[in-house]
């Protein structure tokens, strides 16, 4: 047990940050990737012929590659990109920071499957709800905020649970472009001591705890999303 | 429910028009649905529109808030003219935003299906479109709907979300929501088809009440006795164009057309 201690020689505290790391880039990634699923569901919905068939290029590639082929793809490819687009217009190399790296690069994976979610979702809100909006003369960006996304969200809810839970543990893929999330760390700490099961299981505890911490929050948003409808099991609120 | 249609103070010459429909057509793709209505409401007037199932009376209603885009023709609401364009499909759509936007802020609809807002009580779905989209004070928004709720009988629900309320009080809330905009004209489609007939009464009271005070109103409706109490006008749609149209004791007291006598036959 010396070995998991928070203070060095012990390497608990690097197990920890590794986890807040990994929390982090979840969050980063999650959010962000709502936030193209927002605009994709969107544009998929409403957008005109082009951008229609963009978005779909993007949601069926997404899913169809494997994700750790997407995040060396996205990485390397990714970061090679800007670092031309900047030299071509004479600026200099930059070294691209990890973290902000290993969250768009899940972004960009969370957002195509965001995108189908909330999509689904929007087309689950009954007709009647948007059109009386579209009626009392609600400009469309008020609409979204005020009546379609709050609407989908119970529909929502999840599918985003889901993805939420696939983040926490898609941050294990950075492990492999050398992040120090929490994947790495174990790695790190069980090669120098060679206690590879102490080490993984706690990693694996780590993962654990945070699915369970998760699930009690996803609980209440859930429950709070649906504070309209009555509830499936027929006992009323 | 004893509305005399003479004691409204409906139809006077000096009442300022409305609603303006002139020559109206609206085609479903291939479908043509209206072909070339005409109907206006001056202030004060109730127009109830009847006929079939699929005549296009909703078309009709949808159209003057261009819920549904008219395929071609001139509506006016409150004087103003609603403009219009072609797409790049060709198809008709409105010029300018803002300005449905704007005529559709003081038009309050109330639907067959209720259609709150699920996700709010009901005093929400009551102060949403004054505060977000008139932009009155919240605190002024509240007072307003608390007295429209107990004018509906429905103070006691304020707080209840839309699906722990029956259909009656749900379309009773739905009414108080179209009030609360101040609306120069409250549309209605079919507003107690979907309810249960114990629940008919109730909303219809309110209905009568409004048409009372001398609200402008168009309704589309099947309760032909109800119309006949309420409406100063009447339209009867039949196949898209109006078969026949004037007063109530009129158009139910003596229906010219054979489509007409028909339809009070089967409906009434
Ligand atoms: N969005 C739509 N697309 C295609 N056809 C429609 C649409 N809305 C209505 N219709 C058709 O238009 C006709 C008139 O419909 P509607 O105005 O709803 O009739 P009513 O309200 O008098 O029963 C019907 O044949 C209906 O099927
Ligand atoms: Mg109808």
């Amino acid at each position: 047990m010396d070995l998991l201690a928070l203070e060095p020689p012990g390497w608990g505290g690097n197990l920890l940050r590794g986890l807040l790391n990994s929390v982090i880039i979840a969050v980063g990634a999650f959010g962000f990737g709502l936030a193209i699923g927002i605009g994709g569901a969107y544009g998929k919905l409403y957008g005109g012929p082009i951008l229609r068939d963009l978005l779909e290029v993007y949601t069926t590639i997404v899913r169809a590659v494997p994700e750790l082929v997407l995040i060396l793809i996205l990485y390397f490819a990714g970061t090679d990109l800007i670092n031309r687009v900047l030299e071509a217009l004479g600026y200099a190399r930059i070294d691209i920071n990890g973290l902000v790296a290993g969250i768009w690069v899940l972004a960009v994976v969370q957002g195509a499957y965001s995108t189908e979610v909330l999509r689904g979702a929007i087309l689950s809100i009954p007709q009647g709800q948007i059109e009386a909006a579209r009626a009392y003369g609600m400009a469309p960006m008020l609409m979204m905020r005020r009546i379609t996304l709050p609407a989908m969200l119970p529909f929502a809810i999840p599918g985003l649970a889901n993805l939420w839970l696939i983040a926490t543990k898609d941050t294990a893929l950075l492990a492999i472009v050398g992040f120090n999330e929490l994947t790495q760390e174990t790695r790190t700490a069980s090669g120098q001591t060679k206690a590879y099961f102490t080490f993984f299981l706690a990693a694996g505890v780590l993962y654990l705890l945070l699915t369970l911490v998760s699930n009690q929050i996803i609980a209440r948003v859930e429950r709070w999303s649906r504070r309209g409808m009555p509830s499936v099991s027929g006992s009323t609120r | 429910m004893n509305v005399a249609s003479a004691a409204s103070p409906s139809a006077g010459q000096t009442a300022a028009e409305a609603i303006h429909v002139e020559n109206l057509h609206k085609k479903f793709g291939e479908l043509h649905v209206l072909k070339g209505v005409s109907l206006s409401a001056r202030d004060g007037d109730v127009v109830a529109i009847i006929g079939g199932s699929g005549s296009g009376k909703s078309t009709l209603l949808r159209c003057i808030n261009c819920l549904e885009n008219p395929t071609s023709g001139i509506i006016r609401v409150n004087a103003e003219e609603i403009r219009l364009k072609a797409d790049s499909h060709g198809n008709t759509v409105p010029a300018d935003r803002r300005q449905i936007e704007r005529i559709r802020s003081k038009l309050g609809m109330v639907f067959q299906n209720f259609n709150l807002w699920s996700h709010m009580t009901l005093i929400e779905n009551v102060i949403e479109v004054p505060i977000h989209v008139l932009g009155v004070p919240r605190a002024e928004a509240i007072t307003t709907a608390e007295a429209l709720l107990a004018r509906v009988g429905l103070a006691e629900k304020r707080d209840v979300y839309p699906a722990f309320m029956s259909g009656g009080q749900q379309q009773r809330g739905a009414i108080a929501r179209a009030l609360a905009i101040q609306p120069r004209v409250m549309l209605f489609d079919e507003p107690t088809s979907a309810l249960d007939p114990e629940l008919v009464g109730e909303v219809l009271k309110v209905i009568a009440d409004l048409a009372r005070e001398g609200r402008t109103m168009i309704l589309v409706t099947h309760e032909m006795k109800f119309a006949r109490e309420v409406a100063t006008h009447v339209v009867f749609l039949r196949n898209g164009i109006v078969e026949e149209e004037g007063p109530p004791d009129q158009l139910f007291g003596a229906p010219k057309t054979e489509a007409l006598k028909q339809f009070i036959r089967t409906v009434g």
